[in-house]
């Protein structure tokens, strides 16, 4: 076993012992890797609750510190402080463990996220560079679904039940798209690694070249959080708060914890997938400055998803259903396969290259052309057909009233 | 014996026995002593998840220790450095299969409290016993000769680039990877035809 990153840190601090200086190493990069996400997530938040009070045309948390700055901080004493109730019907050691999942499914995540460029072994700050870190990210975030299934089971309350029923449905199906999409930035990296995907962007990112199957991770990864407009899960109005309704305190501020962290998660996935990660302005030389970076653009990405959360309304589960099963997963098969067809024709034909990092601007050019006019195409196409749809179902719905006017008319 | 007591009782001998098997290990095939206990960690947790599945009288629970089963084997892909298994193992049996069964077994009636009882313990006994007497005969006549080494880890770290290849070279396994294709589309239509509704038109035309 090679002693390299935390562990040579480690053993040039006096630890003799490789063995003993790697377990240390690794218990350090595993605080670090989940300590990151934890001290975000009180910031999130605030953003979130500031964002949402501005769409609203409110003011927001402002009292406790400058700005309200303390105001995470204040609940979270609260929370910690408040009763911890357990229901006396209540599966005890479930009940307890699905906040523990639920929190967890969602940390593990950022064990494969690159944060900044580094000039040894992995290429970048990171928890571990894993062969295969998008699969990874796919299994870990399926774990959550779980966490919520046995948190509806466990409380042993009809409403937590139909949310977590409803979560099977929701997660689950989304997960079809999702992965997809995923496919097609492993496709142009040729590599599942988050590392190797982030460099094979250092010319043109992947957002260029594949609009639609972000669009598709965008949506999907939307709903696999259970936001507006796919809240369905804890419709407030249905379910009285759904899969959580029986958890107080700091048990129910983990649920609440790991779905705000989730959405930026998925924020900063998507910068890695799409948008080059911590590449930019001097990400070598200043290697800080890749995590600036990084942060800038999940921010945006995460800006984009509050305000979508804020504006929409919540979906019927049947339109959810729909729209899953007969729009996006159809969509997002037919975006892989003409995506790599493209890809393989302009590789034989010379107008793409076979590593993408290797290349430079203008050879990536051609390629980012084509894929580009394709998902234009796509997109007309498709959008032509939801029209057409629409206008006759709406055709159909009119003719029905006349006949039942006509009908009302003659008696 | 209070609850909390015996809990922790119960902690401290699973700690005795994870780091005992390590030592065990390290002392009788020179495995590395850390490797030894997250060995002996995993096979701990698949084989009481294993034994909890078939023990316990609450079907939700027991599809939970499934899965808990399943994730040591996961673990246990990861220390053999096939982590491509391990996220497999994962996505396809904990975050899809069980969660069917989950699914499945809420729709069920009467889940937590099965007091009838419909399994035959000697007959099963003595059938699993069977099974795995030659599953390891099998094991044995094939891999007998392998002597214990310093590292339980392969020598060749394959890759998913590798299963990639295997999976569509001519030489590899393109065959049975087509034939397991076909056979899953199978049985996907199967169970469209199965679970399809009968529209009215249909039933009126059948009579």
């Amino acid at each position: 076993m090679d002693c390299v990153g935390l562990c040579a840190f480690v053993q040039s601090l006096g630890v003799a012992d490789p063995a003993i200086a790697r377990l240390i190493g690794l218990i350090i990069g595993g605080v670090l890797v989940s300590g990151v996400p934890l001290l975000t997530v009180i910031f999130l938040i605030l953003v979130e609750r500031k964002v949402a009070a501005r769409i609203q045309d409110r003011i927001g948390p402002n009292r406790a510190g400058p700005f309200g700055l303390l105001q995470t901080v204040a609940d979270l004493l609260k929370l910690l402080a408040k009763e911890d109730i357990t229901p006396a019907a209540a599966d005890r050691v479930l009940y307890n463990a699905a906040p523990l999942v639920s929190f967890a499914s969602v940390v593990l995540i950022w064990a494969v996220i690159p944060f900044m460029y580094a000039d040894v072994a992995p290429g970048a700050f990171m928890g571990v560079d894993l062969d295969i870190g998008v699969l990874y990210f796919v299994a870990v975030a399926s774990l959550g679904t779980l966490a919520i299934m046995t948190a509806g089971w466990a409380s042993n309350n009809k409403y937590a039940l139909l949310g977590a029923f409803r979560v099977v449905a929701l997660l689950v199906s989304y997960e079809i798209p999702l992965v997809f999409a995923l496919l097609v930035p492993v496709m142009f990296a040729g590599s599942m690694s988050l590392v190797d995907i982030t460099n094979a962007q250092s010319h043109m990112w992947f957002i260029f070249m594949a609009p639609v199957a972000a669009l598709m991770f965008f949506i999907s990864s939307q709903a696999e959080t259970g936001r507006a407009p796919f809240d369905l899960i804890e419709a407030e109005s249905e379910l009285v708060a759904g899969f959580n309704i029986e958890y107080s305190g700091m048990k129910f501020g983990m649920f609440f914890a790991a779905e705000f962290l989730h959405v930026f998660t998925n924020a900063v996935l998507f910068a890695i997938l799409y948008m080059g990660g911590f590449l930019g302005v001097l990400y070598q030389q200043l290697p800080i400055l890749g995590f600036v970076w990084l942060g800038i653009k999940a921010s945006i990405i995460y800006f984009i998803s509050l305000w979508l959360r804020n504006t929409v309304p919540r979906l019927r589960i049947d339109q959810v259903m729909n729209f899953n099963w007969f729009f996006l997963v159809p969509v997002s098969i037919v975006n892989v396969l003409l995506t790599a067809l493209i890809l393989k024709l302009a590789q034989v034909a010379g107008l793409a290259p076979t590593v993408f990092a290797e290349s430079s601007l203008l050879g990536m050019l051609p390629v980012t052309l084509m894929l580009l006019v394709k998902d234009v195409l796509m997109i007309i196409y498709v959008m032509t057909r939801v029209a057409q749809e629409g206008r006759s179902a709406r055709q159909a719905e009119q003719r029905m009233e006349t006949d039942l006017l006509a009908s009302a008319a003659g008696d | 014996m209070s609850e909390s007591m015996r809990n922790f009782l119960i902690f401290l001998l699973i700690l005795a026995v994870v780091i005992g098997g390590g030592v065990l290990l390290n002392s009788l095939f020179s495995v590395p002593f850390f490797l030894g206990v997250t060995f002996v960690a995993f096979g701990l947790i698949t084989l009481g998840g294993a034994v909890a599945v078939v023990t316990t009288r609450n079907l939700f629970r027991a599809t939970i220790w499934l899965m808990v089963s399943l994730f040591g084997i996961a673990g246990l892909f990861v220390l053999l450095e096939a982590p491509f298994l391990a996220a497999v193992q994962v996505l396809v049996y904990i975050g899809a299969i069980a969660i069917l069964f989950t699914f499945a077994v809420m729709l069920t009636r009467s889940l937590t409290q099965l007091k009838d009882r419909y399994n035959r313990p000697y007959a099963t006994l003595a059938a699993s016993v069977l099974l795995f007497a030659f599953l390891t005969w099998v094991i044995w006549q094939v891999w007998g000769n392998w002597t214990p080494s310093g590292d339980i880890m392969l020598a060749t770290i394959s890759d998913t680039t590798d299963l990639g290849v295997a999976l569509v070279d001519k030489e590899g396994l393109v065959l049975p990877f087509e034939l397991a294709s076909l056979l899953l589309t199978a049985a996907m239509i199967g169970a469209i035809v199965i679970a399809r509704d009968v529209d009215e038109d249909e039933k009126e035309k059948r009579g």
